[in-house]
């Protein structure tokens, strides 16, 4: 007997890759549904290949289904040809597995990614005939929950959920679980579970919370409602990586995902404490899973999967202690079985290129180096420990070695940047062209010219990095500043040797209220949504003037957001979560920056981030 | 070795397109731990053809892929390895293991059969009438139909190509028609041109298709199963889950 789809042939034949919703495929879990007390959807709120490729939602897909008494099951936005047909039948969301309508579910569980998915959120609430905001919910509608790392300031969107859990997912899910089933058995109100739910460490429930504001728009208060939950919401962490489960069976799309491969998480966490890196703060302490574990699961994975490809995935894959016995380990194996290795966000040091030149083809692929600015200055500012005489040295050895390809990312207007800094990129470009054109010609690799590509983002300050109280250039700003190095890199010596890239101010602005924004602006995406907006990360959907008269519309100044540089004093409508860093720890990292100051790594010596409290991790390394 | 192996691709996975059923096999290679020849180079990949891509939202119960392995197990442990390792919808019927000259069955492709049915109640006209326009339609020397390229509109005849065409009891439609690189004939695009000389019109989602079979032609000019064309052996599936149909 085949599994009934939700949806008719004629509407999948119409739409655009119906693989994307249809459920089926390898190692899939599909349970009755009378047989469990749970049924939990999970949902990627942004289109099948991209939700498809998060080994977030495959960890939580995977804890969940290992307990009889839970269904967990999958859902991802339906792309704008599918959503108007929805809209047009009145056809509900559904989940792939069972293909019921997502309503029928105990929880909606929605990862959150990126702000640029927000829109999706609500998207997915509405097709699912869940109301938008989480106190206008009944008895029947299911347990909304949010997870992943906008939690970390999940304020903007607070109104629309029941709940947000704020840490990782192996630690908390089945204490909430239990709850819940105790509270179905009893009967109780979903207000009774919220309240219990609450209590729970690391599950904030926004409703259960007031926030007052000064008259300046600036947070004056943030409590609770209500007796016994705590004021401050604790981050929950794995302390041990090494003993937890992992997902051994994968889901193995048919079409093709972002990910099309093994992925093999090596640690969490990051040493190094870059300064406007938010998930090298929020993902602290560095946790490394031991070389044993990662054999074991590699081997498992590609078994299980049949891919052809795995792909190591860390913050920064050589900071992880055993990296040279794991990729001999990988490379040997996967030589045997015909399998592609991946390493991306590897330092450029002799060791990578040596495990690079075994596991990719030279000519066609590339180096990547991430300077992020283009002064020492600038880089002292943002604490990123990589210094022009590494880099130009790497490049060289890389040269020597058969490269001639080489990408560089910075980010466009941090902190205290100049027109020097700025230049300082162009500047680096064309040294390192310089370093290849220095090789004798008979010596030079490929077809005797180098590649240089040099990208860059702007800058979004987030929260829980020491730039949380910086203010984010303008458009206008951000403008000037692309067209500076622009015509830097064009007039640099070697102009023909390196490409730029740049990406779309409008985005960025966008994104950075969204990330430092408040309760405030739940009204704001209300808006925007209903006049159209979705899938705000794709470029070809993103409406600028559909946000402009929604931000006009609740009557709210976007500059409040973004232009402003905050006070040392102010609270922020995150403030009441315990990441782990302290305030403190990240004030003073700020005031290090501006003083143009370095921070050492968790390895060179502690700065007393506040993260030891977890007690595990590289704050007990011996 | 020279494998070709029969498959089937019905329900939910018939909106799977060709190229995804390609990568879909290659994984389910590694996974059922065949031991494949794979291509030279850096991203070696194993050397996997098919007979002939399938539109997406057709059913089949006879495609054909081609594949060679350096060993292998009995017939029946192999296709049972394979088919311990398919996602619903998708069996494994028939493994063939063939001469070492064997050509790839892309290149001896030359006829298909396919069972037409009309979703829940979208006949177009009743049995009678069908059976009236077949044996009008089969009856004309020749069929021109346009037929789109890449470039442009071509006109072809397509009378040739209609090797049979009837109505069975329960309104479907059957037929075997020429496929492969020569001539191909879609079943779409046969149904649609006979609907169009009687003036009926026609919904290409009404039709649900089914390629049955798919042949190569031997010396003499006969119709070989692409199984057990330049075949040693073809081991088929002994637990027989198909309804196959004469």
């Amino acid at each position: 007997m085949m599994r009934k789809l939700a949806l008719s042939d004629d509407i999948l034949l119409a739409v655009e890759k119906p693989a994307r919703y249809l459920g089926n495929e390898i190692n899939a879990v599909y349970k009755d549904k009378e047989s469990v007390d749970i049924r939990f959807a999970m949902c990627f709120p942004d289109v099948y290949e991209i939700g498809m490729s998060y080994l977030g939602i495959q960890i939580i897909y995977d804890l969940l289904n290992a307990r009889d008494d839970i269904a967990c099951e999958r859902v991802y936005s339906p792309w704008t040809d599918l959503d108007k047909i929805m809209r047009e039948r009145n056809i509900p969301l559904f989940a792939l597995e069972s293909q019921d309508p997502v309503k029928d579910f105990d929880f909606l569980g929605i990862t959150l990614q990126y702000e640029m998915c927000y829109t999706n959120i609500l998207q997915v609430l509405d097709l699912s005939g869940i109301p938008l905001y989480a106190a206008e919910r009944s008895e029947e509608d299911p347990i909304v929950i949010g997870g992943g790392p906008c939690v970390y300031n999940p304020e903007p969107i607070a109104d629309f959920f029941d709940m947000f859990y704020i840490g990782e997912g192996e630690t908390v899910y089945y204490d909430l679980m239990d709850t819940y089933k105790a509270c179905k058995k009893a009967g109780e109100s979903r207000r009774a579970f919220l309240e219990k739910a609450a209590k729970i460490p690391g599950i904030y429930v926004p409703q259960l919370y007031d926030v007052s504001y000064h008259e300046d728009g600036t947070i004056a208060d943030f409590v609770p409602n209500v007796e016994g939950i705590p004021e401050k919401i604790e981050k929950q962490v794995v302390s041990d990586l090494s003993h937890v489960i992992y997902p051994e069976k994968p889901l193995v799309p048919f079409i093709k995902v972002t990910q099309d491969r093994v992925v093999l998480e090596i640690q969490r966490g990051c040493i190094r404490g870059c300064r406007f890196c938010q998930a090298g703060m929020v993902y602290r302490p560095n946790r490394e899973r031991s070389l044993e574990y990662l054999k074991d699961k590699a081997i498992k994975i590609l078994t299980s999967t049949g891919h052809d490809e795995i792909s190591l995935s860390s913050l920064s894959s050589s900071d992880y202690s055993d990296l040279p016995e794991l990729t001999d380990f990988l490379i040997d194996y996967c030589e045997k079985k015909k399998i592609n290795i991946s390493l991306p966000s590897l330092r450029i040091d002799a060791f990578s290129l040596d495990v690079m030149s075994k596991v990719q083809d030279i000519r066609k692929s590339s180096l990547t180096f991430a300077p992020e600015a283009g002064s020492q200055r600038l880089r002292d500012v943002i604490n990123k420990g990589l210094t022009e005489e590494v880099i130009l040295k790497g490049a060289g050895d890389a040269f020597r070695g058969g490269w001639n390809r080489v990408k560089l990312y910075f980010m466009l207007g941090q902190p205290t940047e100049t027109q020097e800094d700025i230049f300082g990129i162009a500047d680096l470009a064309n040294k390192i062209a310089l370093e290849f054109y220095d090789i004798p010609k008979e010596d030079r690799p490929g077809n005797k010219r180098v590649e240089i590509v040099v990208s860059t983002s702007f800058f979004v300050p987030k929260p829980f990095t020491p730039f949380q109280w910086s203010r984010q250039c303008t458009e206008d700003e951000f403008r000037d500043k692309q067209r500076y190095l622009s015509n830097s890199i064009r007039e640099s010596l070697n102009h023909r040797s390196i490409r730029y890239n740049w990406h779309e101010f409008h985005l960025t602005e966008l994104e950075g209220i969204l990330a430092r924004g408040d309760r405030k602006l739940s009204e704001v995406l209300v808006n925007a949504y209903q006049s159209g907006c979705l899938f705000d990360s794709w470029s070809e959907c993103f409406r600028n003037d559909l946000w402009v008269h929604a931000f006009e519309k609740a009557g709210m100044d976007p500059a409040f957001y973004v232009h402003r540089e905050r006070g040392a004093e102010e609270i922020f409508p995150w403030d009441f979560i315990d990441a782990g860093v302290t305030k403190a720890f990240l004030r003073r990292e700020y005031e290090r920056a501006l003083d143009e100051k370095v921070t050492p790594n968790c390895r060179q010596g502690c700065s007393g981030c506040g993260c030891r409290v977890y007690g595990g991790g590289v704050c007990y390394e011996a | 070795m020279k494998l070709r192996i029969r498959f089937s691709k019905k329900g939910p996975v018939k909106f799977i397109g060709h190229l995804d059923i390609l990568r879909y096999f290659q994984k389910a290679f590694r996974r059922a731990d065949y031991d494949l020849i794979y291509s030279q180079g850096f991203h070696p990949h194993p050397i996997l053809s098919f007979a002939s891509p399938l539109g997406v939202g057709l059913e089949s119960e006879g495609e054909y892929m081609d594949l060679e392995v350096n060993t292998m197990d009995s017939p029946a442990v192999m296709l049972e390895r394979l088919n311990a390792q398919m996602a619903e919808g998708i069996e494994a019927n028939c493994y063939s293991v063939l001469r070492d000259d064997a050509k790839n069955s892309m290149s001896i492709l030359a006829a298909a059969d396919y069972k037409v049915c009309f979703r829940d109640g979208r006949m177009p006209c009743d049995r009678t009438k069908m059976e009236e326009m077949i044996e009008a339609f089969l009856a004309c020397e020749q069929i021109p139909v346009e037929k789109k390229t890449k470039k442009n509109l071509l006109e072809i005849d397509i009378r040739p190509m209609i090797r049979t065409l009837s109505v069975k009891e329960d309104g479907s439609i059957w037929m075997q028609v020429s496929a492969g690189s020569a001539a191909n004939l879609k079943p779409e695009l046969l149904l649609e041109s006979m609907f169009c000389q009687n003036g009926i019109a026609f919904d290409p989602y009404a039709l649900l298709i089914t390629r049955l079979e798919m042949y190569a032609a031997d010396a003499d000019g006969r119709l070989v199963p692409l199984s057990e064309y330049q075949a040693v052996s073809a081991d088929k599936l002994s637990v027989c889950s198909k309804e196959m149909e004469a």
